[in-house]
């Protein structure tokens, strides 16, 4: 129980902190590698709760393909300095002044008003393995599946369309 | 041979009946078409030829009803169909529209022939040589149209017959519509006979909607078949079919009341007067009503009205006769006259003797028109003769510059002039009057004897009506022709070519001999006429009536000799400022001034119905129609209302209300837009933070409630 | 066992600075990178149940949410490529051809 309480406390720290560099950081690249370690911490997490086989996939997908295609963009246009001040002075103020509402909303339904969230129960073997998320993965959601494989090749002929090289026509 | 074999075969010959109306329509239809390139000559023959073989057809027909007196219906095509309704274009084949063939063809082609050379005259004299041509064809169509009204097997088809000849009539009164009084005299006259004839056709139309109705058919034989038995139901219908028709017959055959167009129609040319106003059209009300006999037959007290009618109209235009000068006004009344014995005699049922008197006074009516026509025509020469001739010139007074070549006054004498003339209208006028054994007497004699037997009230005025015929006759006798000429004309007038004459002559031996169709001993015509209208009385010759009739005629012609052959000639010896222009006015006085106004029947049909007709369509026309509907109602209230309306929509509902709503409704819009655009920053952050606050405010609202 | 109303919590906290994120940069890639934390988030949240109760369905949504969000990063980043051809520029800003 105390071992995984600071284990956790541990992994909230690092990852609210990361995601707030991510937020902060001027340089888009220390913005990327914050939230690689954002990601990395809730892999970790995702393993707390049961999950061994998202939890990879989170590392690889998102730290590993994600991420390196950040990476690669940044690179590809340059690390720009945007411009100081803001068109918009009332932004930042409501959205922080939002953001703290929804945040107040959040702590009152956990912790103030009652809730009769059910006993969590010891994990049982073999919940969350590849080999149990395959069995349901392949039987009941066999054709969402399929069709997120027709959607990755939306995605990637999108992306080549958007990027390829147009004629000069265009520029008329 | 031929004709032995047209008598043997009988019934094959009635299916020639389309004929007699073919052929003079292709004859107008030639004559339209190609009139215009053909010579004078041509189209008066081509006309003549037309009408003359129609009359060979109508004898063709006649022939084979010698042998199959029943005749025949010929259907030719199905005219009109309604419902129930179905009436064939066909022609009646008997011996009673035989004989109206017989007669319209026989003394249509004589007059056809006549005026060829009296139109040759007439149009020159009246400066017109292009109307030629459409005389004839408006004479062809006449003859087309009178063929379709005797041989007609149905009532409507007989309407069409009836109207046609009233429009040919019409359209030959104006021939010279250019003429006349005041330039419009002759239109006037024609205008006259067309409505005259249309009140009376007025009736006709109204016998046959009634007949539609009771009936169910317009078919001589069908209507006959039923009328006993509607008459026994309906006994009110019958009446007023039978009055109707007599309401038609008074406005075609000129009897009380309507007669007044007549005498104005001989505003068209004499051959016209022959033709239409004395020996054809104007008999077809005879032809009516004694085609109807069946329906006459059942109403005696109609009867009785028509044979009233008839005689009061014998008496009445026979007075008026009497005080005539112009020579066709005095044949015009004698017509009238005349028409009123026929009228008469088929009102009292005497069929037979209508019909007889039918065809004679074609005969020795036609004469006489034409004759006449062959004397102003001599007259009209000489005139111009002498107008054109300068050495004739000097003893023209200003009188022969209006010189009227129809006024009696200014004949006399023509006796020695125009010798074939005054022969054959002596004999029409011995027929006329009624003088054995020529065909007037036996027809007239006829009539009188069944009126002595029917009617003694109309035997009584047809005696007298008798009396004054020959009194005006002789008396038109002796002034045209005898004594001595009374004015320059007529004495350098001349006979007329020999296609005048020779029409003349042949009538005046049918005028002579028209009698034998129906003598007391043989009763041939009786016979013949039996076949279509059933068993016929033969009137019984009376010597009691034949000599008292014989008596009064010799007495009206001695007094007439005594009057115009003496004193008449004993008053030209006085100066003319003291002479009176007839003796007889002298002795009547005011009467004779009665009688030479027509009894001023005109001017009372002016007072009581025309004037105030005129100025009641005045009213309706000035105050009615135009100043209340037109310049009131419509203009004030339609048009002033409707601009006023226009202008209260346009200026305050459209402009005020409906435009303000729009304008101010966009102009809000623009205003709200311009405001709100401030809102769309364009910005994708702003949407997005929009978008988060609703978000936030949603789940609050969710979560706190 | 660590309460699930802890998970939770961090899951709102880090969506949060998603939004933020969002809402406040300018740099169109630190925005996208903002929008994967909000995904990533929201996974967690997923995760988190499917261990209450006990069901693999969570599981397997957070697999399909990593392939959409795959997908997503393939065409926003080509989107985010081509904008930079058109204005030379990633600031969000500069694109407010919409505005009123």
């Amino acid at each position: 129980m105390i071992p995984d309480m600071i284990l956790f406390i541990l992994l909230a720290i690092v990852a609210v902190t990361s995601a707030l560099g991510m937020l902060l950081s001027r340089s888009a690249v220390y913005s990327a590698l914050n939230l690689v370690l954002n990601f990395g911490t809730v892999a970790v997490l995702y393993l707390l709760l049961g999950a061994p086989f998202i939890a990879l996939a989170q590392i690889t997908v998102y730290a590993g393909a994600i991420m390196v295609l950040f990476l690669f963009v940044i690179m590809l246009l340059g690390v720009e300095q945007l411009r100081k001040g803001s068109a918009l002075p009332w932004q930042q103020t409501l959205a922080i002044i939002s953001g703290l509402l929804l945040l107040a909303l959040t702590a009152y339904v956990i912790f103030i008003r009652p809730m009769t969230l059910p006993q969590v129960s010891p994990t049982q073997l073999g919940f969350g393995t590849p080999g149990a998320i395959g069995e349901i993965l392949f039987n009941k959601y066999l054709l969402p599946f399929e069709v997120t494989s027709v959607l990755l090749l939306v995605a990637m002929i999108g992306a080549i369309v958007l990027t390829g090289k147009r004629e000069p026509k265009t520029k008329t | 041979m031929w004709l032995s074999e047209a008598v043997s075969s009988g019934p094959q010959f009635f299916y020639l009946v389309p004929l007699v109306v073919l052929f003079p329509v292709i004859g107008l239809l030639v004559n339209t078409a190609f009139g215009g390139r053909m010579s004078e000559k041509a189209i008066g023959w081509l006309a003549s030829a037309a009408a003359g073989l129609s009359f060979v057809v109508a004898v063709l027909l006649g022939i084979s009803l010698l042998s199959y007196p029943e005749g025949a219906v010929v259907p030719i095509v199905d005219w009109i169909t309604i419902g129930e309704l179905n009436i064939n274009w066909g022609f009646q084949v008997d011996t009673l529209s035989v004989t109206m063939m017989l007669v319209v063809a026989g003394v249509g082609t004589l007059i056809h022939i006549y005026s060829i050379g009296y139109m040759h005259d007439d149009v020159r004299f009246q400066g017109d040589p292009g109307r030629y041509q459409r005389f004839f064809v408006f004479m062809n169509l006449f003859i087309a149209m009178m063929m379709i009204l005797v041989s007609a097997d149905n009532y409507l088809m007989l309407f069409v017959g009836w109207e046609g000849v009233g429009l040919c009539s019409y359209l030959l009164i104006g021939f010279w519509y250019d003429k006349g009084e005041n330039g419009i005299g002759n239109a006037v006259a024609g205008k006259k006979a067309f409505i005259a004839n249309r009140i009376g056709d007025f009736g006709f139309i109204l016998a046959a909607f009634i007949m539609f109705w009771v009936f169910g058919t317009f078919e001589f034989n069908a209507v006959f078949e039923l009328a006993p038995e509607v008459a026994s139901l309906f006994p009110a219908a019958i009446v007023a079919i039978t009055l109707l028709m007599l309401v038609g017959v008074t406005g075609k055959s000129a009897q009380i009341p309507l007669f007044v167009w007549l005498p104005d129609a001989m505003a068209g040319p004499t051959p016209v007067s022959a033709l239409i106003h004395a020996a054809t059209m104007v008999t077809a009300g005879v032809y009516l009503i004694t085609r109807s006999a069946a329906l006459y037959n059942l109403v005696p007290q109609v009867q009785n009205i028509v044979a009233l009618v008839g005689a009061a109209t014998a008496l009445f235009a026979a007075t008026i006769a009497v005080g005539q000068f112009d020579i066709k006004k005095v044949l015009a009344y004698s017509t009238i006259s005349q028409l009123g014995f026929m009228v008469a005699a088929v009102g009292m049922g005497a069929y037979v003797a209508g019909m007889f008197h039918l065809v004679t006074h074609a005969f020795f009516k036609a004469l006489l028109f034409l004759s006449a026509g062959s004397v102003i025509l001599g007259l009209e020469h000489a005139h111009h003769h002498m107008e054109h001739n300068s050495q004739l010139k000097l003893p023209m007074d200003e009188n022969d510059l209006h010189f009227d070549p129809q006024d009696m006054r200014n004949m006399g004498g023509l006796r020695n002039r125009m010798k074939i003339s005054f022969w054959v209208y002596l004999i029409g006028a011995i027929a006329l009057t009624g003088i054995p054994p020529l065909a007037g007497f036996w027809s007239k004699d006829e009539i009188l004897t069944d009126a002595a037997n029917f009617n003694p009230l109309a035997y009584w005025m047809m005696l007298a009506a008798a009396f004054l015929t020959a009194f005006y006759m002789g008396r038109q006798i002796l002034m045209v022709w005898f004594g001595k000429p009374r004015s320059l004309p007529a004495e350098h007038a001349n006979e007329s070519p020999p296609i005048i004459t020779v029409p003349l002559i042949i009538l005046a031996a049918l005028a002579a001999t028209g009698g034998a169709l129906n003598l007391p001993m043989w009763h041939t015509f009786t016979h013949w006429l039996e076949d279509s209208l059933g068993h016929l009385h033969a009137a019984e010759f009376s010597l009691q009536i034949a000599g008292l009739s014989s008596f009064l005629v010799l007495a009206a012609i001695f007094l007439a000799w005594l009057l115009y052959g003496r004193k008449y000639q004993a008053m030209q010896e006085l100066p003319p400022d003291k002479r009176p222009d007839d003796p007889l006015r002298p002795i009547l006085g005011p009467v004779f001034n009665a009688l030479n106004h027509k009894w001023w029947v005109d001017e009372l049909y002016w007072t009581i119905i025309i004037n105030p007709y005129v100025s009641l369509a005045h009213f309706l026309a000035d105050v009615v129609d135009w100043r209340f509907w037109h310049d009131w109602f419509h203009d004030t209230v339609i048009v002033g209302g409707y601009n006023k309306l226009t202008q209260v929509l346009s200026i305050q509902i459209d402009l005020g209300v409906i435009d303000a709503v729009a304008n101010k409704l966009g102009d809000s819009v623009k205003r709200a837009a311009a405001k709100w655009r401030v809102i769309e920053t364009g910005y994708v952050r702003n949407y997005a933070l929009s978008f988060f606050i609703g978000v936030v405010l949603i789940l609050g609202y969710l979560i706190l409630r | 066992m660590v309460p699930i109303q802890y998970f939770i919590g961090l899951s709102a906290i880090l969506f949060t600075i998603g939004i933020l994120g969002v809402l406040i940069r300018r740099n169109a890639i630190i925005i996208f990178m903002s929008v994967e934390l909000m995904l990533n988030s929201a996974n967690l949240a997923f995760i988190t149940f499917a261990r209450m109760y006990q069901s693999l369905d969570g599981q397997v949504f957070v697999f399909f949410v990593m392939a959409v969000a795959a997908a997503e990063v393939a065409v926003g980043l080509a989107l985010i490529v081509a904008i930079f051809r058109n204005k030379q520029s990633i600031d969000v800003d500069q694109i407010n051809s919409l505005h009123g």
